[in-house]
C-alpha cells in the first residue's frame, strides 16, 4: 500500500507516516474496566499533572457516583460509573457470547481462524478450538459461571490461569464443577467462581483520548497545531491553535474540546490557561519524552490502567480478556484494539463488560475523513455543475 | 432509626424497601428489559394511560421519571460525540460565501456579455461577501488574533485549510475586479501613478474576471465538504448530496441578490441562473431528505428549530422560483423575488446547520445509526473491521 493510501485509512504505523525516522515504540494505555475500583485517581493525577482548571462551575451531574460527565478540555480522564441490574449483566454476557460465536476476530491476524492467532498465552486453550469457544460446554449444560464476588485478578495477582486449565481439566474429566476446589478456580478472597448472578453491579470504566491511528482530530486541523508525536501519540500546540473548533466536530469519540471561559479556575490568581483553544490528553507527552508513565498509569492503585508500548497493551488485552473468557465472564471484549476498524486501531485499548455505547462509546466509529476523496469528488462535480448552470444561463440568449 | 420530631408526619411503611426496578437509571443505563418489565407490571405503563405526573411510578412517593424510556443503550443519555462549538457565524458564513461565489460567477458572465450594470453591481456584491465571510470566519475563531495560524500550512486533509486558501484565492482576484470597477466609478486623473495603475487594472481586468469565476465554484462547493468531514451524523451522512445543496443555494441567492439590486433589462441570465439554482436546491434537498431518511436520521431535519427554518426555506424557494419566472416584467416582482431567493438560501444554511447541531447533541443519532450499520455488516459475514473484538 502506498504512503497516500495508508493516510486516511487502515493500518500503518502512524509515527512513520508523520516522517519520524526511527521512531521509539508507539505507546498506548490498556484500560482493564473489570478491575477498576472507580476511586478516580487517574482524573485526580490527570488535573494535577497537567494543571487543568476546573470543569465549569461545582455543578453535579447526579449520575451515579460520576460528576464529572464526559472527556473534555479540562477533563482528560474521565471515570465512568455505570449501575446495571442483573436483567443487564445477563444481557451483557449474552452478547459478549455472541460476539464470540459470530466469530469476531483475534487482534493482529484476522486472516487466521480464530483462537489460532493470538498470543502465547492463548495458545493452551487454543489446542481444543470448541474449548475456547465456550469452555463450559462440558460442564454440566453452560452452567452460569463467575459472579462469586468479584472478578479474579489478573495474573500476578490472584490464582494463576494455568492452576485453572488444570482445574478445568479436572472438571472436563468428571468432576463436579459445583464441588469446592474442584470447580473452575476462586475468587481473590477463596469464593469457589461458580455462583448465581448479583443482583446489581457497577461497572466502573476510566475514559481517555484513544490516541486513534487515523486520527480524525488531527487530520482537519487547519494550522497543525495538533501533531503525531514520535510515540504515535496526537498531541495539541496550544499556542499555535487558533481556536476554529473544528477538531472537536470531527472526533469520533467526542474528545476534544474547546475550552470556554466558563472554566474555574483552581490558581488563586483567577487565571484560566488557554481559553479558546482546543485541548485533551497527550499521554503526558511531557512525560514520555522523559521516560516517565503517564500520571494516571502511574496513581493507578489497581493496575487498571496499564501503560506501555502499544504491541504491550494489546497482548495484556488479549491475554486478560481470554482469561475473563475462561472464567466465565462472556461479556468481557475488547475495544480498539483492531486495526482494521474505523479508526486503524486506537492507541488506548480498553476491556469493557458490556457494549459500548452503556460506556458513552461509539459502537462503531469512523474517522470521517476515511471519506474525503469522495466527498471531494462529489464536491467537484457540484462545483462543475455550478460552473455549467453559469455559463448556460448567460449563453442561452441575450435577454 | 432518626428521632427527629417530623417522623411523626411520615406515612407508615408499607413492606421493606426496595430498589426501584424501572426507572431513569435502568432506562438510560440500557436496563431496556427492566423498563420493559415495569409497564408489564402495570407501574409506568398505566402511568402512561392518562394518569398525571403525580401518580407516575408509585404513587409520588418515589421520584417521577424525569425523561422517557430509551430504546437504546447509553451513558446516562449523554452525547456521545461533541457538537462543533459554532454559533450563528458559521451559518451566516455560508450564506455570505454562497453569495459571493454566485455573484463571481454572474460578474464573470456579465463582463463576458457586456452587461456593464450587472457586471458592477454583482462585483461589488461579490467583494462585499468576500469580505463579510472572511469576517465571520475570524470572528467565529476562539482566539482569531490567531488567524494567521492558517496560512501556516497547506493541508489536503483539512477541508478548513483547503477552503481557506479558495477563500484568499478568490478574495485575490475578486479585489481586483472590484478595484478595476471602483477605478471606473470614481473620477480619477488620467496621468501620473494613478493613471498607470488605472491602465494597469484595465489589462489585468479580464483575467482577473476569469480567475474569479474559476475560485467560484469551488468557493461554494467546500463549504459542504467542510460540514460532511465531521461526525456529526446529519452532516457526515448527507455527504453526497450537501454540495448540490449548496451550490443550487449560492446559484439562486447571488441571482436573487442582483434581481433585487440591477434593473430587470440586465437580469435575464441571473433569472435564469437563479431558476437552475432552485431546481438544484429542491431536487438535492429531496435527495438528501431521502436519504437521510433511510439512514433514520431525517428527525433532526422534520422537527424542531431547524426543522421549522428548512420548511420555510423550501416555500420560500418555490416561491421565488415562480416570482422569478414573471420576473422580466416587473421589477417590483423581481424585488420579491429576489429577497424570497436570498432569505431561502440563508434559511437552508441555518437549518442545516441546526439540524446538525441537535444530531450530535442526541446519542441516538450517533449510536442507532452506527448499531445499524455494524449489525448490517456482521448479518453479511464481515467481522474483521468492528471496534469491539474479543480475545
Amino acid at each position: 500500500m502506498g504512503y497516500l493510501a495508508r493516510q486516511l485509512a487502515g493500518r500503518t504505523d502512524p509515527a512513520l507516516d508523520a516522517g519520524w525516522e526511527e521512531p521509539p515504540s508507539r505507546k498506548g494505555f490498556f484500560t482493564d474496566t473489570s478491575i477498576c475500583i472507580g476511586c478516580k485517581a487517574c482524573e485526580v493525577a490527570c488535573k494535577e499533572w497537567n494543571a487543568l482548571p476546573m470543569d465549569g462551575s461545582l455543578d453535579l451531574t447526579g449520575n451515579s457516583y460520576d460528576n464529572t460527565g464526559d472527556l473534555g478540555a479540562s477533563t482528560w480522564r474521565h471515570v465512568a460509573f455505570v449501575e446495571q441490574s442483573k436483567d443487564r449483566i445477563e444481557a451483557a454476557r449474552e452478547s459478549g457470547q455472541r460476539l464470540v460465536d459470530l466469530g469476531m476476530p483475534t487482534v493482529g491476524s484476522p486472516s487466521q481462524a480464530p483462537g489460532v492467532a493470538g498470543s502465547a498465552s492463548a495458545k493452551p486453550l487454543s489446542k481444543d478450538g470448541e474449548d475456547l469457544r465456550n469452555p463450559y460446554q462440558n460442564s454440566g449444560g453452560g452452567t452460569p459461571a463467575g459472579y462469586g464476588t468479584l472478578p479474579a485478578p489478573p495474573e500476578h495477582g490472584g490464582p494463576s490461569l494455568g492452576d485453572m486449565l488444570t482445574e478445568k481439566e479436572a472438571v472436563d474429566n468428571g468432576a463436579d464443577p459445583l464441588s469446592a476446589g474442584g470447580g473452575l478456580g476462586t475468587t481473590v478472597d477463596g469464593t469457589p467462581m461458580v455462583g448465581p448472578l448479583p443482583e446489581f453491579r457497577w461497572l466502573m470504566a476510566s475514559d481517555v483520548c484513544k490516541h486513534c491511528t487515523h486520527a480524525g482530530c488531527l487530520d482537519v486541523c487547519p494550522t497543525g497545531a495538533l501533531f503525531r508525536s514520535e510515540h504515535g501519540t496526537v498531541v495539541v500546540q496550544a499556542d499555535i491553535c487558533n481556536g476554529c473548533g473544528y477538531c472537536v466536530g470531527a472526533c469520533p469519540f467526542g474528545v476534544i474540546e474547546r475550552r470556554s471561559d466558563d472554566a474555574v479556575s483552581v490558581r488563586g490568581d483567577g487565571h484560566v490557561p488557554d481559553v479558546g483553544v482546543a485541548q485533551k490528553c497527550t499521554l503526558c507527552y511531557d512525560r514520555l519524552s522523559h521516560d516517565q508513565t503517564p500520571a494516571c498509569a502511574q496513581t493507578c492503585p489497581t493496575t487498571s490502567i496499564q501503560f506501555g508500548a502499544r504491541e504491550d497493551m494489546v497482548t495484556a488485552a488479549q491475554d486478560r480478556v481470554a482469561q475473563l473468557h475462561e472464567q466465565g465472564f462472556t461479556e468481557a471484549r475488547l475495544y480498539g484494539a483492531n486495526d482494521d476498524d474505523g479508526v486503524g486501531g486506537t492507541g488506548s485499548v480498553f476491556l469493557l463488560l458490556d457494549e459500548p455505547e452503556v460506556y458513552g462509546l461509539p459502537p462503531d466509529p469512523v474517522c470521517a475523513t476515511f471519506k474525503l476523496p469522495e466527498m471531494f469528488r462529489v464536491a467537484g462535480w457540484a462545483g462543475t455543475g455550478l460552473l455549467a448552470a453559469a455559463a448556460a444561463a448567460f449563453l442561452g440568449g441575450r435577454r | 432509626m432518626t428521632t427527629s420530631p417530623f417522623d411523626s408526619y411520615r406515612p407508615p411503611e408499607e413492606g421493606g424497601r426496595r430498589r426501584r426496578r424501572s426507572g431513569v437509571r435502568g432506562a438510560v443505563t440500557g436496563a431496556v428489559s427492566d423498563a420493559a418489565r415495569g409497564v408489564a407490571k402495570g407501574g409506568r405503563g398505566a402511568a402512561r394511560g392518562g394518569t398525571n405526573w403525580l401518580k407516575r411510578d408509585g404513587g409520588g412517593r418515589r421520584e417521577a421519571p424525569a425523561v422517557p424510556d430509551a430504546e437504546f443503550s447509553s451513558y446516562y443519555g449523554r452525547a456521545v460525540i461533541k457538537p462543533v462549538p459554532w454559533d450563528y457565524k458559521i451559518p451566516a458564513y455560508l450564506f455570505v460565501g454562497g453569495i459571493a461565489a454566485g455573484s463571481g460567477l454572474i460578474a464573470s458572465g456579465a463582463a463576458a456579455t457586456g452587461r456593464e450594470l450587472l457586471r458592477r453591481n454583482s462585483r461589488l456584491t461579490a467583494m462585499t461577501g468576500v469580505a463579510l465571510s472572511g469576517a465571520f470566519l475570524v470572528a467565529d475563531l476562539g482566539r482569531p488574533e490567531r488567524f494567521l495560524n492558517m496560512m501556516r500550512t497547506v493541508k489536503l486533509t483539512s477541508p478548513m485549510s483547503v477552503g481557506t486558501w479558495i477563500l484568499s484565492g478568490y478574495a485575490a482576484f475578486a479585489g481586483v475586479t472590484t478595484a478595476s470597477e471602483v477605478a471606473r466609478l470614481l473620477p480619477l486623473p488620467e496621468r501620473g501613478v494613478v493613471g498607470v495603475l488605472t491602465r494597469a487594472l484595465d489589462v489585468v481586468d479580464a483575467p482577473a474576471s476569469v480567475g474569479q469565476a474559476f475560485f467560484a465554484p469551488p468557493l461554494a462547493a467546500y463549504t459542504a465538504v467542510l460540514l460532511s468531514d465531521t461526525v456529526t451524523p446529519v452532516w457526515f451522512e448527507s455527504r453526497r448530496q450537501l454540495p448540490f445543496v449548496f451550490v443550487g443555494s449560492a446559484a439562486l441567492a447571488s441571482a436573487g441578490v442582483q434581481m433585487v439590486l440591477t434593473p430587470t433589462e440586465q437580469t435575464g441570465p441571473a433569472r435564469r441562473f437563479a431558476l437552475l439554482g432552485v431546481v438544484a436546491d429542491l431536487v438535492a434537498m429531496h435527495r438528501l431528505e431521502e436519504h437521510l431518511t433511510r439512514q433514520d436520521l431525517d428527525e433532526p431535519l422534520r422537527t424542531g428549530d431547524g426543522g421549522a427554518k428548512l420548511r420555510l426555506a423550501k416555500a420560500l424557494t418555490i416561491a421565488g422560483g415562480l416570482g422569478t419566472l414573471a420576473a422580466g416584467r416587473s421589477r417590483v416582482v423581481a424585488v420579491a423575488s429576489g429577497l424570497a431567493l436570498a432569505g431561502a438560501s440563508a434559511l437552508t444554511r441555518f437549518g442545516l446547520v441546526d439540524a446538525g447541531m441537535v444530531s450530535a447533541k442526541d446519542p441516538k443519532y450517533t449510536v442507532g445509526p452506527q448499531k445499524r450499520r455494524l449489525e448490517e455488516r456482521r448479518a453479511a459475514g464481515t467481522v474483521h473491521d468492528s471496534i469491539v473484538t474479543v480475545r
